[in-house]
């Protein structure tokens, strides 16, 4: 019973270590409120400051910073290997708040001073390079004054396409980079003055960040999101963790009814002697109470360990570093909450004792049936429903999110126990004949009286379950976004060729026996009108809202003579080719952007491309499959429409490894300095990097369900311990060998290890193809290979536990046989 | 004739807290093919425990037990399991069915442990004779006491056994009941020729055994 006690202990331990990590992350939050951002505002822009841009800065006062931006490769002289990063270019003492975390630390001022520059640690890990070592930005051959591990404002999941490259704004010039129609942006960091609060000034001044064209972010803007996204984090794996501790309490329960049917003789006893109904019940409902309390205080006490281990698993999640402190309320709440569960759980099994006639001390063949509905078990089931919905509810922020996580949870235990019961019912009617006596008694004991086939099914079933929906999410997500491209798709993207470059870079991929798979003109340009209204006036409507990033993002359009290869029309018609005096101009739309903005064929919208108007007409609208690796675009101009405006190109090609991806780099970064190319297989790393950080994260979490199955387990089959070795006795004393005892001990594990894993897998596969479906919008694929290894390892662990717990069963001497009582 | 079972100076102690318990002190027995034989006496005289050396389901401190011709002492209990799978059938007064299976199931245990095809309609026939040919699809659970221990009489004899031990076979059963089974395992001794060791307090029962061996505190009075 002790051994069940300690079902919910690693629910109570994820809940304890969580609920410290919760309020861990709050209060760093608080304290560095101001360093998640580095400034008070900073307002951010594609275009270099002009003088009305410079007197809004005046304005805003207080102490400011520049960056200047963009994508470049870094070489390094004398050794192989270019790398894509994001320079920065900075100019001022930011970051106003926090540190910037450096390595040696002298490395902050080295670089301020223009002695060079400051790379992140990785690619310093990457290349072997550290301070003092020389690289090549541009055309200038600098030094590296330090690594950097942390700088406040920034977030770091990302960092691995571009990783960053710090350098003084005043030595940007040396690095001839910057060039027209190259993809910069500019940011203008502010440490405000006192007061005016910063809500003020930005409420203030947001007309104007508009009409600038200007993307703006804000200490508490920044930490709000930021304490969402952690608090939606926190509030996932709470939820994760509650599943750990109801598994727990279904343990609990199980045990309790063995407990009971183990002692209804008892009951019956204490009945005779003249116990009430109530007082009987209050003894078994205090010992559940007990069991809940033992398993919730060693939960406690692991938690309390477990917390420690946390920074670790959120390491690179987090934008902070942080250093968990026990918190007293947290395992207050989750001891009340196991205490509780446990009570509420074992009233189910309990509700038996109340129906124990006192004539079974008598005569123990002796039973009482009632007929009738037993009302109070469907108030149980109720408390239990309202428990768990109660939990949910506290947990989330959104009342349908706390009700479909009840929901989806009550209806993947009543699948599972249905699912017991089918298997139960479909093993003592279906089990081969022809299938060996071990293998058939094995089976059988799946359906043998007081079987704990439906608590195990649950409790190994749903671990599986939500081990492998992570596992078949992320596989699907994966391999639809990145899916192994065909021989003649582009893997690598060089950009930033401006168009006296062009023809020089074809020419080098020519040499290095490079295709050119495609290629486009980029043109930047906002939106300024749709239907004739201005943006402005669209950013305020608030009948109909068109999300803000699709009115105010920056539109990078091209212009071609036919459609891509990754796209086709799918309303109206694609117009090849114009003189440049037409007007409005007959552009092709993307139809998910074209539905956001709410225009169809034959709409009218503008564009603000340098100052100059561009008056447009929707022409036709196009599917765009935007997993292919190719220069998308949302809006497509005919030819003749936009030649004259700055422009750069995009080429895509097709490296067929990282040796070839490595020489191209290194060719192209010493003949074109300002040109990058991007290695798709970068793009996967990092995005597969970021899903492994968050998907680390959920399954630590989850793993301490499928521990508490495993506990589940081992309870499970040490309270049928005793009916297993009535079992093998008694075939030991009609012949049977011990290897055919082990083999049907076998059977049975490995039976309900098979079963538990169909069952996951089911759910599993059902779940990934609903969240495949209406989450990602992406089709949904098993992965086999996933789904094979969850066959075999389930099976494999639950027969090792429960082999390894029923060690001695075969050995029992037959002679015990003549000894039972009767 | 050779004796089926020969049982010579069989003692047999244990150790109980600090102290040496002898529970069986040099019993001899021979029983031949198809004889019968009644092991009676008081609680704790030792009944269950010749039972259990007579079947090879423990081995004694010493003496000697020869099986069907198998010196017990000198096999390893894997080795007497198929003695006793090959040479012996069992009836117990708990009845001890698998409740996971059928009775007829239940019946073919012994058989299937062997390795060998299902008899299943030997089986069938056997669980007619004792009365259950409409009963071979039920589970113990619902079958009566009486019910499930003729059960355990035809899965007894379904190999055939020589030697049939039975312990306390009819100490469960109602006073009707308890006299149909009893008569059935005398019945089916005669019929199968198989030899019969029963243990019972019942003297009625015992007397009707061909040889009765009495037992008081660990020794053979008679």
């Amino acid at each position: 019973m002790v051994l069940f006690s300690l079902s919910i202990t690693l629910g109570i331990a994820a809940l304890v270590a969580l609920g410290s990590l919760g309020r861990t992350l709050r209060r760093t939050l608080d304290e560095q409120s101001k360093a998640v951002l580095g400034a008070d505002l900073v307002l951010s822009s594609r275009q270099p400051a002009g003088p009305e841009e410079t007197a809004l800065f005046e304005r805003l006062g207080g102490e400011r910073a520049d960056e200047v931006s963009f994508a470049s490769m870094l070489s390094f002289p004398g050794r192989e290997g270019t790398r894509l990063v994001n320079v920065r270019a900075l100019t001022g003492g930011f970051p106003f708040y926090g540190r910037i975390e450096a390595e040696p630390a002298t490395a902050v001022e080295g670089f301020r001073n223009g002695d060079g520059v400051f790379i992140e640690e990785g690619v310093a890990q990457q290349f072997g390079v550290g301070p003092g070592d020389a690289v090549k930005l541009g055309a200038w051959t600098t030094r590296i004054t330090g690594t950097l591990r942390r700088m406040p404002g920034d977030s770091v999941s990302f960092a691995n396409i571009a990783p960053r490259v710090y350098m003084a704004g005043s030595e940007l010039p040396r690095t001839e980079l910057l060039r027209k129609g190259g993809l910069v942006r500019y940011r203008t960091l502010f440490r405000l003055s006192e007061p005016p609060p910063l809500k003020e000034v930005v409420k203030a001044n947001q007309a104007e960040f508009r009409r600038l064209h200007f993307d703006f972010d804000t200490a508490e803007k920044r930490q709000e999101e930021l304490g969402r996204a952690l608090e939606d984090l926190n509030a996932f794996l709470n939820l994760v963790a509650f599943i750990a501790l109801l598994l727990g309490a279904v343990g609990i329960a199980s045990a309790i009814q063995v407990h009971v049917q183990q002692r209804l003789a008892q009951v019956a006893i204490l009945r005779c002697l003249g116990a009430s109904m109530a007082s009987t019940f209050a003894i078994y409902l205090a010992q559940a109470l007990a069991l809940g309390l033992v398993g919730s205080s060693a939960g406690v006490v692991l938690g309390a360990a477990v917390q420690f281990a946390l920074p670790r698993v959120f390491r690179g999640l987090l934008p902070f570093p942080i250093r968990v402190e026990f918190s007293i309320l947290a395992a207050i709440q989750a001891g009340l909450a196991g205490v509780g569960l446990s009570g509420i759980f074992a009233l189910l099994p309990l509700l038996a004792v109340r129906r124990v006639s006192p004539l079974v001390a008598i005569r123990a063949a002796f039973e009482t049936r009632r007929s009738g509905t037993d009302w109070a078990r469907w108030w149980v089931i109720g408390l239990i429903g309202a428990a768990v919905l109660g939990f949910s509810l506290l947990q989330t922020r959104l009342w349908y999110q706390g009700t479909g996580f009840a929901v989806g949870l009550g209806l993947a235990f009543v699948l599972l126990s249905g699912t017991a019961r089918a298997i139960v019912w479909g093993a003592r009617r279906f089990t081969p004949r022809w299938l060996p006596f071990t293998w058939r008694q094995g089976l059988a004991s799946l359906h043998r009286p007081q079987n704990r086939t439906g608590t195990l099914l649950v409790s190994l079933g749903l671990g599986t379950f939500l081990l492998l929906t992570l596992q078949f999410t992320r596989s699907t997500l994966l391999h639809r976004l990145f899916p192994p491209a065909a021989a003649h798709q582009p893997n690598a993207i060089l950009f930033d060729v401006q168009p006296d470059q062009r023809d020089g870079v074809v020419a080098l991929l020519d040499r290095l026996q490079l295709p050119l798979l495609d290629e486009a003109p980029i043109v930047t340009m906002r939106l300024k009108t749709v239907q004739e209204r201005p943006v402005a006036q669209l950013l305020t409507n608030h009948i109909k809202p068109i999300p803000g990033w699709i009115l105010q993002r920056e539109y990078r359009s091209t212009w071609r003579t036919h459609l891509a290869g990754a796209e086709r029309l799918v309303a109206g018609r694609f117009v090849p080719r114009i003189d440049a005096t037409v007007t409005p101009i007959p552009v092709t739309v993307e139809e998910g952007i074209a539905k956001e903005l709410g225009i169809g064929v034959g709409d009218r919208l503008s564009f603000d491309l340098q100052g100059v108007t561009l008056d447009c007409q929707v022409a036709g609208l196009r599917e765009v499959d935007w997993r292919q690796v190719r220069p998308n675009f949302f809006v497509v101009f005919p030819a003749g429409a936009l030649e004259s405006a700055p422009a750069m190109h995009v080429l895509a090609t097709r490296v067929a490894n990282a040796g070839e991806s490595a020489r191209m780099q290194r060719e192209l970064v010493q003949a074109f300095p300002n040109v990058s190319a991007l290695d798709l297989t970068l793009i996967l790393e990092t995005i597969n990097n970021l899903v492994e950080k968050v998907g680390f994260a959920i399954r630590f979490m989850a793993l301490f369900t499928v521990l508490t199955g495993v506990v589940v387990l081992v309870g499970a089959i040490v309270t049928g311990r005793w009916q297993r070795t009535q079992e093998s006795i008694l075939l030991r004393t009609l012949g049977a060998s011990r290897a055919q005892v082990r083999r049907i001990l076998f059977a049975e594990y490995a039976g309900l290890g098979v079963l538990a894993a169909l069952t996951g897998i089911v759910l599993a596969a059902a779940a990934a193809w609903a969240l495949s479906r209406f989450v990602f919008h992406v089709d949904f694929l098993l992965p086999w290979r996933d789904a094979l290894v969850a066959l075999v390892s389930v099976p494999t662990l639950t027969v090792a536990v429960g082999l390894l717990t029923s060690r001695g069963i075969a050995n029992q001497p037959p002679l015990e046989i003549l000894r039972q009582e009767v | 004739m050779q004796a089926l079972l020969a049982l010579e100076n069989l003692t047999k102690t244990y150790r109980s807290g600090g102290t040496q318990l002898t529970v069986l002190a040099d019993v001899s027995l021979s029983v031949g093919p198809g004889e019968t034989c009644a092991i009676v006496g008081p609680s704790g005289s030792g009944k269950t425990t010749l039972l259990g050396l007579s079947a090879g389901l423990d081995l004694p401190t010493s003496g000697t037990i020869r099986l069907a011709g198998h010196d017990l002492g000198a096999l390893d209990e894997d080795a007497r399991a198929r003695i006793r799978n090959e040479h012996v059938g069992f009836v117990f007064q708990n009845f001890q069915l698998l409740p996971t299976l059928t009775a007829l199931e239940n019946v073919l245990v012994p058989i299937e442990l062997r390795g060998g095809a299902s008899p299943r309609t030997a089986a069938a026939e056997l669980l007619a004779r004792v009365g259950l040919g409409d009963r071979l699809d039920h589970y113990p659970v619902q079958l009566s006491g009486g019910e499930q221990q003729r059960v355990a009489l035809a899965r007894a004899f379904i190999n055939r056994p020589q030697l049939l031990f039975a312990d306390e076979p009819t100490g469960n059963l109602d006073g009707d009941t308890a006299q149909r089974v009893a008569d059935m395992l005398f019945e089916l001794n005669r019929t199968a020729g198989t030899a019969l060791i029963l243990v019972s307090h019942d003297l009625e029962l015992a007397g009707r055994c061909g040889q009765v061996v009495r037992l008081r505190n660990g020794r053979r009075i008679a």
